[in-house]
């Protein structure tokens, strides 16, 4: 907290120097009404420095204790009894330095319009800075707040980009070690792709933006994995619009996408199954449609999972705060989503 | 000689079962199947001694594909992950294989099922596991029947009433009735609690489909569905119709 020091030390230099300055106005004032200047000197240096101390102390103490709002009269009666307190104590100290007898009488007669005047500055003094460190305080309390937001924020991201399908991986590793036998060239290269593919997922940063190209490098990298685990029946066909490789998308969005799509495609539909991804630069941003083919007539039942692309709209919904970037829809036999990547 | 079926979708976990198959000489694969359709037709043309089925198919889980068969084979599952189906093979399957499988773990899968094999009653745990009360998600949003070489997905929600017929359930909807061989228990389980009622020990009905409910002999009631089909409601079925109507 060192900018909180800083204000604070600057703070109190404040109050000095505004102390000096009343009690440099004092000082004039009581020469001017034809005191002597050393009697009005020290008659304002103590009774100033006497309340710029209880000032401070107020201060100090209201930093580390304020009462609760409602609680005003104890501040109020406390300032009263601390001004009489200043009072009996400045008569007595200036009595002592003083023996002029028409001070002293004027120090008598003034001692009321004294003791009002620091009734009013020490509770002056308490207001501000009851004021001051309740702002502060409240102030520290939305940020540490906003800290825990984020982090909880950031926390859901990462588990929703973690959501890798056990299925896959299992179904990967059992492809391999079937092909470790008939063909163990194609086996070690299916390794290395899985290897990088999961390299790819358990990168840290969620909120990290990449080129498409760099996401659709990964994707290809999940795509030819999902080709040797089901042979003929999968095809892909991926198209990139002019302009659109250099966009910038949260990585690793569109492999749950398009698993999902592949999902749905395979397990819905008998006979071979192609997916295609088209990625387009319009209007400033970036639009991803992915189509699938499906079965209306036995999916249905599915449709209420929302096809499974929940996860993807929470975490589009944290990245951008919109819940309108992702959009599906079924005509015939095709399954259609569209996500949008809003580009800076 | 022992004839085996494989069931899988992906090619390449078929080929390493036929590998590890092929140290055994006395077992003959008979066909590969991508599908459970296929594994139907392939299961009821060869009469197979073992299959060896994968749980997630294309169009209908190995479940729903085993309870289309009148007389189904040993079973060896291979799964990936199935946390439900787990549950169900330590039941009841002969054995289950979490892929990817070792030659030995494979090994004594067959060792298990030789051994269990000639014992009476080998039959009678696959059908048991089709009886069993842990269902596949799948299975609780549809339904999957035969009329005779045809194989039919029934949604749920097109379901307009079950009736009792003997070992079956006739499955009533729009375009017909089917005959599934399965219990009123177990439908009674099965369906969403918040749309099917079984208001007589003979039948459940989905409540949407209720257009009016009329008194009928002492104690009992009829309901008429929008079909015009009229099902009887007994005297305890009458209270659970109502509370789910919520009148």
């Amino acid at each position: 907290m060192p900018a909180q020091q800083i204000t604070n030390t600057k703070m109190s230099l404040l109050i000095v120097f505004m102390w000096i300055v009343w009690a440099c106005i004092q000082a004039w004032a009581l020469a001017w009404s034809g005191f002597p200047v050393q009697t009005a000197v020290i008659d304002s240096l103590v009774s100033n420095g006497l309340l710029m101390g209880i000032g401070l102390a107020v201060r100090n103490m209201l930093r580390f204790y304020r009462p609760g709002r409602g609680k005003f009269f104890y501040i109020f009666a406390w300032n009263f009894f601390i001004a009489a307190i200043w009072v009996v104590a400045i008569k007595w100290a200036l009595s002592q330095l003083i023996t002029d007898p028409a001070y002293l009488i004027f120090l008598n007669k003034s001692l009321p319009v004294r003791f009002f005047i620091a009734f009013l500055m020490t509770g002056w003094m308490a207001l501000i800075h009851w004021l001051l460190f309740t702002f502060e305080e409240n102030r520290e309390n939305e940020k540490r707040k906003a800290d825990s937001d984020k982090l909880a924020k950031d926390a859901e991201l990462y588990k929703l980009r973690q959501q890798l399908h056990p299925h896959f991986l299992f179904n990967s590793l059992n492809s391999i070690s079937s092909l470790t036998g008939s063909r163990p060239e194609e086996a070690r290269h299916m390794i290395q792709q899985l290897a990088d593919f999961l390299r790819g997922t358990l990168k840290n940063d969620e909120k990290m933006l990449v080129s498409l190209e760099e996401e659709l490098h990964y994707l290809q990298l999940y795509l030819d994995i999902e080709k040797v685990r089901f042979g003929h029946r999968l095809s892909t066909e991926i198209k990139t619009g002019e302009g659109s490789i250099q966009s910038q998308i949260p990585q690793m969005l569109l492999q749950p996408i398009v698993e999902n799509a592949i999902k749905f495609g395979l397990y819905d539909t008998m006979g071979t199954v192609t997916i295609s991804v088209n990625a387009v630069r319009e209007n400033g941003q970036l639009a991803i449609t992915i189509k699938n083919p499906f079965d209306p007539q036995t999916s249905q039942s599915r449709q209420g999972t929302g096809f499974g692309l929940n996860s993807i709209q929470r975490r589009l919904y944290l990245l951008y705060a919109r819940k309108d970037l992702i959009v599906t829809k079924a005509e015939g036999n095709i399954f259609t989503t569209i996500v949008i990547i809003p580009q800076a | 000689m022992i004839k085996a079926i494989l069931i899988d979708d992906e090619p390449l976990a078929r080929s390493i079962i036929a590998e590890y198959l092929g140290n055994y000489s006395e077992v003959s694969i008979v066909q590969e199947c991508g599908d459970g359709f296929e594994g139907v037709k392939a299961i009821t043309q060869h009469q197979p001694d073992l299959i060896f089925l994968d749980v997630q198919m294309p169009k209908i889980n190995g479940f729903e594909m085993l309870e289309l068969l009148e007389t189904p084979p040993s079973v060896i599952f291979t799964t990936a992950f199935d946390e439900y189906a787990m549950k169900a093979f330590e039941a009841h399957a002969v054995d289950y294989l979490l892929k990817p499988f070792s030659k030995e773990r494979f090994d004594k899968a067959i060792k298990k099922w030789m051994d269990s094999r000639g014992k009476s009653g080998e039959k009678k745990e696959v059908e048991s596991l089709v009886e069993t009360t842990i269902h596949s998600p799948e299975q609780h949003n549809r339904v999957v029947v035969k009329t005779g070489s045809k194989i039919r997905i029934i949604p749920m929600h097109e379901i307009h009433y079950l009736e009792a017929d003997d070992d079956y359930v006739k499955i009533h909807t729009a375009e017909g009735s089917y005959l599934k061989k399965k219990t009123m228990g177990y439908f009674e389980e099965v369906l969403d609690k918040a749309h099917f009622v079984r208001v007589h020990r003979s039948y459940i009905l989905q409540v949407q489909q209720v257009t009016r409910i009329e008194p009928y002999e002492k104690e009992s009631h009829l309901a008429i569905l929008k079909s015009g089909a009229r099902i009887p409601i007994s005297k305890t079925g009458y209270p659970k119709l109502k509370s789910i109507l919520g009148i």
